[in-house]
Parts: structure tokens; sequence; C-alpha cells
């Protein structure tokens, strides 16, 4: 069973992710930020990260670059998931290193598709 | 609505655009002609009925066939049937076309237009294979509702997350308010038609590719062996058919047969060739 960290502050966004992400056979960690969500890679590295870009402490950008930078850290697939629904911002993303990006809102068939289209399953 | 309504509705359906809607669809119908009913200002689905049977408003019918018409697409929907365009038919074709330099696809149902622009993208991204080719996409479908959305290549923030890789979207797509409008130089290799199936689409011309996915479906058995019999005449010998997961040829005809180890995917079958294209026969009656 593949492992997806979800990392938002917001808990109701967790608990809708954790559903959607557990009907597709993950297994889920959650964090509220960027520097909780660093803190369970450096413990382990899962295979999928959905993130949140604006998040108190340290927000999803900073967290992918320095994601990146770990040894292993170009391994989980990373797929933003935030209201920076605009193409300034995804295009930051991507040169970052992310490897898909959901626009809030979303359902199942979005981050079904996107979590297909990134291979992670 | 009356089970007798229910039953004219059903063989107009059939009649006008092959439609096949199953006995226990009413219930379908009856929501999606609700809307239909309220737009020409009739009270009840009975009367709408009554006004169908008296052929008084023409327009009214195809807005009930419009509306029992499935529209459900994607960007670059079920993924396999595009891996096969890109690495299968397109280089077949680039080989077996490199005289002429010309290759014609066509888009059987398309709906509000993601199956044909998924195409022109894909197209876009093997600039270099394709140099000196001219390729043309044709994309009919029968309801003019969705044709006029598929023209102005306007999507919805949802519709663009089903399907199209991010980089796509940053690619082709610019912003405008809450919605992302496909670019002109992916708009402008599509020609968007209005066509029934039914109907003779010999005039469309040749294709080497025909994506008709899902459509069939749709239909009875007669209509599905009329429609890809029609089709085999219109695809030269090197071309490609792409079918929908749920739809095969097998048991229907051996116009075409499919391709191994590509589900999905049929080429015109040599051997059972026996109609030349209808326009090339049009043009050898004329002379």
């Amino acid at each position: 069973m593949k492992t997806c960290l979800v990392v938002d502050d917001s808990s109701v966004i967790r608990k809708v992710a954790r559903r959607i992400l557990e009907g597709l056979d993950f297994k889920i960690e959650e964090a509220e930020d960027g520097e909780q969500a660093l803190t369970a890679c450096k413990r382990q590295l899962p295979e999928a990260i959905l993130l949140d870009w604006n998040m108190p402490k340290m927000d999803g950008f900073e967290f992918l670059r320095m994601l990146r930078r770990m040894p292993g850290g170009d391994g989980p697939k990373v797929v933003f998931c935030t209201t920076e629904n605009d193409v300034a911002h995804i295009a930051r993303a991507l040169h970052a290193g992310a490897n898909e990006y959901i626009m809030k809102p979303f359902d199942k068939e979005i981050v079904e598709a996107k979590f297909q289209e990134v291979g992670l399953i | 609505m009356t089970p007798h309504d229910f039953d004219y509705l059903r063989k107009l359906l059939r009649e006008r655009s092959g439609l096949v809607l199953s006995a226990e669809k009413q219930y379908l119908a009856e929501s999606r002609l609700v809307p239909v009913a309220r737009r020409h200002s009739i009270a009840t689905l009975g009367d709408l009925v009554g006004k169908l049977r008296s052929g008084e408003n023409s327009s009214l019918a195809t807005d009930v066939v419009e509306a029992m018409a499935t529209n459900e697409t994607f960007f670059f929907r079920d993924k396999v049937p595009f891996e096969h365009f890109t690495q299968t038919v397109m280089p077949a074709l680039i080989a077996a076309r490199a005289r002429e330099k010309h290759i014609r696809i066509w888009c059987t149902a398309a709906s509000t237009g993601q199956e044909p622009y998924s195409l022109a993208m894909a197209i876009r991204g093997m600039n270099a294979a394709l140099a000196g080719f001219r390729i043309e996409i044709v994309a009919t479908d029968i309801s003019a509702e969705v044709l006029a959305r598929a023209k102005a290549g306007i999507y919805s923030q949802f519709e663009v997350q089903r399907g199209l890789p991010i980089q796509l979207l940053v690619r082709f797509f610019s912003q405008v308010g809450e919605t992302w409008q496909i670019a002109p130089e992916i708009r402008d290799m599509v020609q968007f038609r209005s066509l029934n199936l039914l109907k003779d689409f010999s005039p469309l011309g040749t294709f080497d590719m025909v994506f008709c996915r899902n459509v069939l479906i749709y239909f009875d058995q007669e209509t599905k062996i009329d429609v890809l019999n029609r089709i085999a005449r219109q695809m030269p010998e090197q071309s490609f058919l792409a079918l929908g997961a749920a739809e095969t040829v097998v048991g229907l005809t051996d116009a075409f047969k499919p391709m191994t180890d590509r589900r999905g995917l049929y080429i015109p079958n040599a051997a059972k060739r026996v109609t030349p294209p209808s326009n090339i026969l049009k043009f050898a009656l004329k002379a």
C-alpha cells in the first residue's frame, strides 16, 4: 500500500482528502504545515504528497524546495492542492519540482485523475 | 409522462438520432426533458410529447434529441487511446503518407471538444516528426449546442482538471476569469461540423484515423453495423479506427479487425474491402 502525506492547515480539507485517498488505497499521514511535513519526510519519505500552498510556519512552496534538496527528496510525487489558481503560481510550483497541481475546490474525480497522471494509481 | 408517451419518445429518438433508450430509462428522460419543456414554455412532459406528435414545432424535436444525447467527456479520456495515437497510429501514418504529407482525423462525436483538442495538443507535441505534414482534425456532433461550446474552447476549472496534465494547461490555455480558454493555435487545428451519424457522411471525405468512442453503445445492433460499415467506406488502407473500451466490431462487421495488443484500436480488413470509398464511387459515377 502506498503512503500519501496530506499537508494542509485545514482539518476539514485533510479529512476530505483522507477519505478520498483511502478510497484509492493509500495509507494516509497528515501534517498541518510545511515544518511538520518536513519532519514527517525526514522520518520516512512517502510515495505521494498532497500539498497546500498557504500554511503557517512554512508554506507549501518552501517545503517543496527543501524536500527536493533532501537525500531521496526527488522521490515523492508532489501534487499541489491549493486556492492559488493562477498560471503564475502553477508555473512556480512546476519549476520548483511539483508533479501536478489541483486547483481547489476539488473532488474525488480530480484527485484520482491527477494521481493517475503522475503514475501513482 | 404516460408509458404511451415514453414509447413515442423512444421511437422518435431512435428514428432521429439512433439513440436507444431502454424501457427503464424513463426517469432519465424526465429529468433531462423538464428543462426543455420549461425553455419552450410547456407545462408538462405530457404536453411536450403532444407537441412532438403534432410536429408543429420542429426545433422542439431537435432540442429533445440534444437533451437526451450524452455529452460526458474530458481531456485525454481513458489515456490509452491517446498513447496508441501518438505511439502507434501517428508513426504508422507518417510513414504511410510520406508522399502525400496529409493526414485527416475524424472525431465522430466531439461533444464539447475535449477529444479533438486533446488530439490537437498531442499533435503539437510531435512537431518535429510532422514537419511538412498537413494535419486536419474534423470534429462532428449531432448537438449544435455542444458544438458551439466546443468552438469557443472555454472550460471550467473542473473540466480542465479532468485528464489534462498541468503542463498542457499552462502551455495551451489562458485564464479568463474563472474559466480557461484553449489557445487559438490549438483551436484553429480543429474544424467543427454538425452531423447526425444516421445520415450520409460521405461528403466529409476519407479519414486516416477515426475516433468513434463511446458512441456505438447508445445505438441498437442494426445501427451499429450500418454506422461501422459506412465509416469503413470512408477509410483508405493503412488507416485506424478507435472505439470505446466497452465497444467492439466483433460480431458486428468484418470491415475492421482488432489490432493485436492495442485494445480499442482497429484497422480496415483488407480482405473484406468490397466497396470503394463512397466519394471515390461518386467520382467514378460522375465520370
